[in-house]
């Protein structure tokens, strides 16, 4: 196995004691005079919760900070549709919960495949998080006291995570957004909506800036910047159907990692236990349903596989409660990995349920006889609605009918404990880089490491790489490599128009996609991966060749804007594959079924694999060399991964 | 409950605005769907139209979309005359075919409204939206330094109340709705979320009159019809609008504008 530790992967995690790394990193730092901030420039690309939260930070410290969204309005980034909440260490319900709860549940969450120092100042932060944007006007939900409220959620025992209804990303969207919106009004921020990234610009090894493309022209502009930060979110729109938002894509992180920001963990992906399961072909997207829903939510299949009588038929002692039964300490709150695999292999098993039998039943019957029809609506009405909307059926009276889909990518771009990738200057965050949640994410943590990263550490660390180059003449726009890029950016859109073969991006969209489920998906062998690397490359030449973009490139064309997204997605695809084929053992959502215990669950192999796989770009994604970060563990004994 | 799966719908005919530009003529075109599931979205069925265009070596047509969970508010449409379709309380993402009828022919044109441009086929420009954010609505709060999150109680009711208001996705059916294009409803929504809160009530009138005052540059005057509620996808209370003209009169007392000028 090509396993070469590198010295580009110095993590930079401060010395001292877990709980002191952080402080002691803040007190060390250089600082720039706020006088000179103003001759710095910062480009931040993406506007989601970790891209508005660090550009309006940046602005309000002095940076002058350009903003890109391919999006109309910022406040549209996909961050918006999460629904269950946010965690923080407040521990407000005195239940036991602390910084370190948090940090040793996120670790252990993550199946021990995250880094101790990023994971614990992500705790420590978590509780300033839940202070600025209660101060924003972030209308969480309230007691009758009027202090604020709180739930749980899958892998933790203690009730942390603060939500707003069913729509905490849209409100904490929405604050990060207002504070965007305020710094563009002052000045602070210049925005650029409807821009998308096509290049990254590297001038002696450092990123220089970045060539966009406008997408109500087709012009390609260039911007020079002495920083700049991609948050620009995860790739699951790898598998065509995803929860995630339609246009999500991979494009600023791999057009990044050609330019050598190396790629980390792509393998680890995350299945969501609680989506609606496909019901018709021609879908081109799946929905979520909140992970909140299993807090009175019961999961349970009929004991008898094939059995089509309608749920209110089936009694009691015919029906089998999965994840109670499994996992009797968590239930119906096991992580989201476990649970995802338990639904699976209740489908697989032949206990499916619905029109194509191909869900397992969520029922709140219990909890509707418990609490009343008024509190179960109160907590969870806009899902029912959202639920009763799309399948048609009325959850208040028949068990919802959930399946797992793919929702959240915790591979991403390489970064050190700074959030620097492998190219200085060039910064990742949010979803967009692979730094806190290892194999796993647990519910409400994604919100957190946005805020976190946006809010509280990238408006410290990129200070500290700046101080140095104050009034060092930056490679202005006129650069030749900034051209190069334009040039290169200019011959790919050409390049799709300019195929006319015969099939969609989307139809290629939808291929690649059903191929990396098969085989990349919920559960992975070395069979099936060897499968996936021989067919994806054929099917990639296929879509070089026989690609169809109707349209012109001098105006609106989003299925040109579809072409190089889908193009780039076949890349990351393959490297996928071979990061799953590499990774010989299961972690979290990577579950290899060659790998595991008597009893079905993940089997890590920690004198192997307690490392991140970075992924350097060498031309072609099946040729990409694997680097490797061992991971340290100085604070957590690592364990295996029990929730029984 | 399950009397519906399986179903499809056949002979659908959809009239649909295509223009090329921001500044080029349009017109309606008519094309054919013969048949599809009633499970799918109103949108996959314009994914559906969108790949047999292409087959055919035609330009698809162009609208916004995303998330398709009702919640990012890029989706739009006007369908058979109304904002976001037949179904109350509903965002065109979140529209099902099982609203509709086999051999029906149905209308779509982007949103219509002087303050949101067209810029091809159904998409327009909501940027005014925006420009209102910018000027007031927001709560300053410089990042670092917030106090205690549960040092300010707020009353359950008066959370619950900012939080109906906050629901707005700025999707701007309400300005697609109404007869004049205004954007009370977007705007009065924000004014409300923050005006209710005791972390808003510091900027409460500052607030208020640089949001109307820039909203009035870009939009139409409110004569209270109320199609903009009727209209919202998140049956936002058209309340919230008189909450806001209260403040805005308040405001003019209390930033002594009106005075000064005497």
């Amino acid at each position: 196995m090509n396993t070469t530790t590198d010295p580009r992967l110095n993590s930079k995690i401060p010395a001292g004691a877990i709980g002191d790394k952080w402080s002691s990193y803040k007190e060390d730092m250089k600082l720039v005079n706020p006088n000179n901030k103003r001759k710095f420039k910062i480009i931040v690309v993406g506007t989601g919760l970790a891209g508005a939260s660090a550009a309006a930070t940046l602005a309000e410290l002095g940076y002058q900070v350009d903003a890109f969204t391919f999006h109309d309005s910022p406040r549209r980034a996909h961050s918006i549709a999460a629904q269950g909440g946010i965690n923080a260490a407040k521990n407000y319900r005195g239940d036991g919960d602390s910084v370190h709860r948090l940090f040793y549940d996120t670790i252990k969450g993550g199946d021990f495949r995250a880094r101790e120092g990023n994971v614990h100042r992500l705790a420590e932060v978590s509780v300033d998080i839940i202070d600025q944007m209660v101060a924003q006007g972030v209308p969480f939900a309230r007691e009758y006291g009027g202090l604020l409220d709180n739930r749980s959620f899958g892998g933790s025992q203690v009730s942390r995570t603060f939500y707003a209804r069913g729509q905490t990303g849209q409100q904490l969207l929405l604050g990060a957004y207002q504070q965007l919106g305020r710094q563009i009004g002052l000045g602070g921020v210049t925005l650029y909506n409807r821009s998308e990234l096509v290049d990254t610009v590297i001038v002696d090894g450092r990123c220089a800036g970045i060539v966009v493309r406008d997408l109500l022209t087709g012009e390609l502009q260039s911007h020079a910047a002495h920083a700049v930060v991609l948050a620009t979110g995860g790739y699951g729109n790898v598998f065509f159907l995803s929860t995630n938002a339609m246009q999500c894509n991979v494009t600023a992180a791999w057009r990044a990692h050609r330019k050598g920001a190396m790629f980390a963990n792509p393998c680890y992906t995350q299945i969501h236990p609680t989506c609606i399961p496909q019901s018709d072909p021609t879908q081109s997207k799946l929905t979520l349903m909140s992970e909140s829903l299993r807090n009175d939510g019961r999961v349970w299949v009929p004991l008898r596989a094939g059995d089509e009588r309608p749920a209110a038929e089936i009694p009691e002692s015919e029906r089998d409660y999965v994840l109670e039964r499994l996992y009797p300490s968590f239930g119906n709150l096991a992580p989201r990995d476990i649970a995802s695999r338990a639904a699976k292999r209740a489908v697989d098993s032949g206990h499916g349920v619905g029109p194509l039998k191909n869900g397992v039943n969520l029922d709140f019957a219990a909890a509707i006889a418990r609490l009343g029809k008024d509190v179960v609506q109160e907590r969870y009405g806009n899902l029912f609605e959202m639920y009763e909307r799309i399948s048609g059926e009325n959850p208040y009276d028949t068990p919802m009918r959930i399946y797992p889909a793919t929702h959240y990518t915790m591979g991403g771009l390489w970064v050190d404990y700074e959030l620097q990738t492998t190219v200085p200057g060039l910064y990742a965050a949010g979803e967009a880089n692979f730094s806190d949640h290892g194999a796993n994410r647990l519910g409400a943590s994604a919100l957190m490491q946005g805020l976190a990263d946006g809010y509280f550490v990238l408006p410290y660390t990129i200070g500290n790489e700046l101080a140095p180059m104050l009034n060092k003449p930056l490679p202005g726009t006129d650069h030749p490599a900034f051209k190069q890029a334009e040039q290169d950016a200019r011959d790919r859109y050409n390049g799709y128009l300019n195929t006319k073969g015969t099939r969609s991006p989307d139809w290629f969209h939808r291929e690649l996609g059903r191929i990396i489920w098969d085989y990349c998906g919920m559960e992975r062998t070395e069979e099936g991966l060897q499968t996936a690397l021989a067919e994806l490359p054929p099917l990639y030449e296929e879509f070089q060749k026989d690609l169809r973009v109707t349209g012109d490139g001098e105006s609106v064309n989003q299925t040109l804007e579809k072409a190089g997204r889908v193009d780039d997605f076949f890349q990351l695809g393959m490297l996928m594959c071979r990061d799953a084929l590499e990774r010989r053992e299961s972690c979290g959502g990577h579950f290899r079924s060659e790998y595991q215990d008597e009893e079905g669950e993940a089997k890590r192999d920690d004198e192997h694999f307690a490392h991140v796989a970075a992924w350097e770009w060498n031309g072609d994604p099946m040729s990409s060399i694997r680097n490797v970060e061992p991971l340290e563990f100085e604070t957590v004994h690592l364990a295996t991964r029990s929730y029984k | 409950m399950t009397a519906s799966h399986g179903k499809h719908l056949t002979n659908l005919t959809l009239t649909i605005w295509r223009q090329k530009g921001p500044n080029d003529g349009g017109a309606f075109e008519s094309y054919r769907i013969d048949s599809i599931s009633d499970e799918a979205s109103f949108l996959e069925m314009l994914d559906v139209l969108n790949e047999n265009l292409i087959g055919e070596g035609r330009e698809a047509v162009t609208f916004d979309h995303d998330c398709r969970e009702g919640i990012c508010g890029t989706c739009s449409l006007m369908i058979d005359g109304q904002a976001h379709g037949p179904q109350r309380g509903t965002a065109t993402c979140q529209l099902h075919m099982r609203k509709f009828e086999s051999n029906a022919t149905i209308v779509i044109e982007p949103w219509r409204a002087t303050a949101f441009p067209i810029i091809k086929d159904l998409m327009v420009d909501r940027s005014a939206f925006d420009r209102i954010i910018e000027n007031g609505g927001y709560i300053t709060a410089q990042t670092g330094g917030a106090p205690d999150a549960n040092l300010i109680p707020v009353p359950k009711p008066v959370a619950d109340a900012a939080m109906d208001a906050a629901e707005c996705i700025g999707c701007g059916a309400c300005v697609a709705a109404c007869p004049n294009g205004a954007a009370n409803l977007f705007t009065a929504a924000k004014v409300a979320h923050l005006n209710l809160l005791p972390q808003g009530q510091a900027e409460r009138f500052s607030r208020t009159e640089a949001m109307v005052e820039t909203m009035d540059e870009y939009f139409g005057s409110c004569t209270n019809h109320g199609e903009c509620e009727a209209a919202c996808p998140k049956e936002i209370s058209i309340d919230v609008i008189a909450l806001m003209h209260k403040d805005y009169r308040k405001a003019k007392i209390a930033n002594r504008k009106e005075l000064a000028r005497k």
